[in-house]
């Protein structure tokens, strides 16, 4: 069923950080393996989004390491690839969707470039296949193909984050990082969004790591959960066992916090 | 050999915000399952009987036994097994209608049913063939398919959700109340679907409070009050 010798696609083991005496989050290790999506919990100021800057490299650890299989099975410590191979992986393997989709858009070009850019970036140089890619990808994240030439001042909160995760999964990534992917969206929109990461993940088999502080989003979205509190992981887990039978006093305190709808 | 073994199972809840109240439910659960045999768990209302479900699917963590199944040639120990495992395990092998469908905004009742059939390895048309076969089977309107079940009845929502559970051929199957809220038509075509994936092998553990369908359905009965805590 499941091969012994997979390797993690991505492991990281005893990340730490500190900014200054603050502590942003204290020796978290966790395997993610090709497909999985797991989410990570938390109020602010649990250390979530440090630690989704430290897998993905943005930030480096004041100790531990991350390591990352690439698509030649060769698993490297992030920190010992040299900066060009570093950015390589952010440009084809990898992708990041940002809770502000203006900090992951080129807010000044059309929709249709911000997509194709990701692809010139990995060498497609075609101007009609990359049109047609973009055309393709707007079409999936369900943009009107008669808005590709608009650039995204022109659309709306929910329309950006659209297009955002379209720029980011054009080059087909293996592992996605999502920082609150639907905070700041109305309900309905936020729905439409779900839904369509939902199909995204699930569809492409892509491996995921989200952050959020909504449990709902968590339990729709991803299969392993981990739990943070003051920069420290509470408790890990299969998704609906920690949502349905938690076991630390701070995840009971979480789950029995939310309104029933 | 058994497709299901449940080992001296026990289970206790540690309530940490009612300053660490301790709420033993179940101990020493002890069964076994065989391919093609029907299972129903019987006993008072809180007598634990969705937490043993709960338990075998890996919903609720098991404190101590074990909880052996057999999955293609592995044996895996839902109790100790990773989460990754458990997953595997729910794809290829373990099946779980819960009384409720938990429906996913915006996605129609057939996507809700072909979702774990394509995520077994089906092709996404074929999937969905399969689940308006089913559909149909279960009388649920064709009109109604390409909406999502949000809005529908309690007893088009539980045939939904059994169209989804029952749809993917899982050698172990946990349905709890599967017929709860069907009339006397629809529980005649649960019944009939349920002896049929039996005749094929599969190994069910249920909860019915249907004496009727009990008897058309079930092998064994199981007292669930022998586990009490």
């Amino acid at each position: 069923m499941i091969s012994a010798a997979e390797q993690p696609l991505l492991a990281a083991s005893g990340l730490t950080k500190y900014y200054g005496a603050q502590l942003g989050c204290r020796d978290v290790s966790l395997d993610l393996y090709e497909g999985e999506v797991m989410a990570v919990v938390g109020e602010s100021g649990s250390g979530k989004s440090t630690l989704l800057q430290l897998l993905s490299g943005q930030i480096e650890p004041g100790s531990g390491e991350v390591r990352y299989r690439t698509r030649d099975g060769q698993t490297t410590s992030l920190w010992e690839m040299s900066e060009p191979a570093r950015r390589f992986l952010y440009r084809t393997d990898w992708g990041f969707v940002h809770q502000d989709p203006q900090r992951g858009l080129r807010m000044g070009i059309s929709a249709g470039g911000n997509v194709g850019e990701r692809l010139m970036a990995v060498g497609w140089r075609n101007y009609a296949q990359i049109r047609d890619a973009a055309a393709d990808w707007l079409g999936r994240v369900e943009i009107s193909q008669t808005r590709i030439d608009d650039t995204p001042r022109t659309y709306s909160g929910g329309m950006r984050q659209r297009l955002q995760i379209a720029r980011n999964l054009v080059t087909s990534p293996r592992l996605i990082f999502m920082d609150e992917p639907t905070g700041g969206l109305d309900v309905s929109v936020q729905a439409r969004l779900l839904d369509l990461l939902r199909r995204i993940v699930s569809d492409l088999r892509i491996a995921a790591i989200i952050v959020t502080h909504d449990l709902a989003v968590a339990r729709l979205l991803s299969n392993r959960i981990m739990v943070m509190k003051d920069g420290v992981v509470i408790e890990t887990g299969l998704t609906d066992q920690v949502l349905d039978d938690p076991q630390a006093p701070y995840t009971q305190l979480l789950v029995s916090s939310i309104l029933p709808a | 050999m058994n497709a299901l073994q449940l080992n001296a199972v026990g289970k206790t809840f540690v309530m940490h915000l009612q300053g660490g109240l301790r709420l033993p439910v179940l101990r020493d659960v002890t069964f076994s399952v065989a391919p093609g045999e029907c299972v129903a768990l019987t006993g008072p209302s809180g007598a634990g009987k969705s937490s043993i479900l709960k338990l075998i699917y890996g919903n609720y963590r098991c404190d101590t036994g074990q909880i052996a199944i057999q999955a293609g040639t592995e044996t895996i120990d839902i109790a100790t097994a990773a989460p990754r495992e458990i997953i595997a395990v729910r794809h290829s092998t373990l099946g779980y209608v819960t009384q409720f469908l938990r429906a996913v905004p915006r996605v129609s009742a057939l996507d809700i049913v072909a979702e774990p059939q394509i995520a077994r390895g089906t092709k996404p048309d074929e999937a969905r063939a399969q689940a308006a076969t089913l559909l149909g089977r279960l009388n649920i309107p064709e009109r109604l398919w390409s909406l999502p079940p949000a809005t529908f009845s309690g007893g088009e929502q539980q045939r939904v959700n059994l169209a989804r559970g029952l749809l993917p051929d899982h050698p172990v199957l946990l349905l709890d109340e599967p017929t709860a809220s069907l009339d006397a038509k629809n529980r005649a075509v649960v019944i009939d679907m349920v002896r049929e994936r039996k005749q094929r092998g599969a190994a069910i553990v249920t909860i019915l409070h249907d004496d009727e369908t009990r008897a058309a359905i079930a092998d064994t009965l199981i007292d669930t009050t022998r586990f009490a805590a």
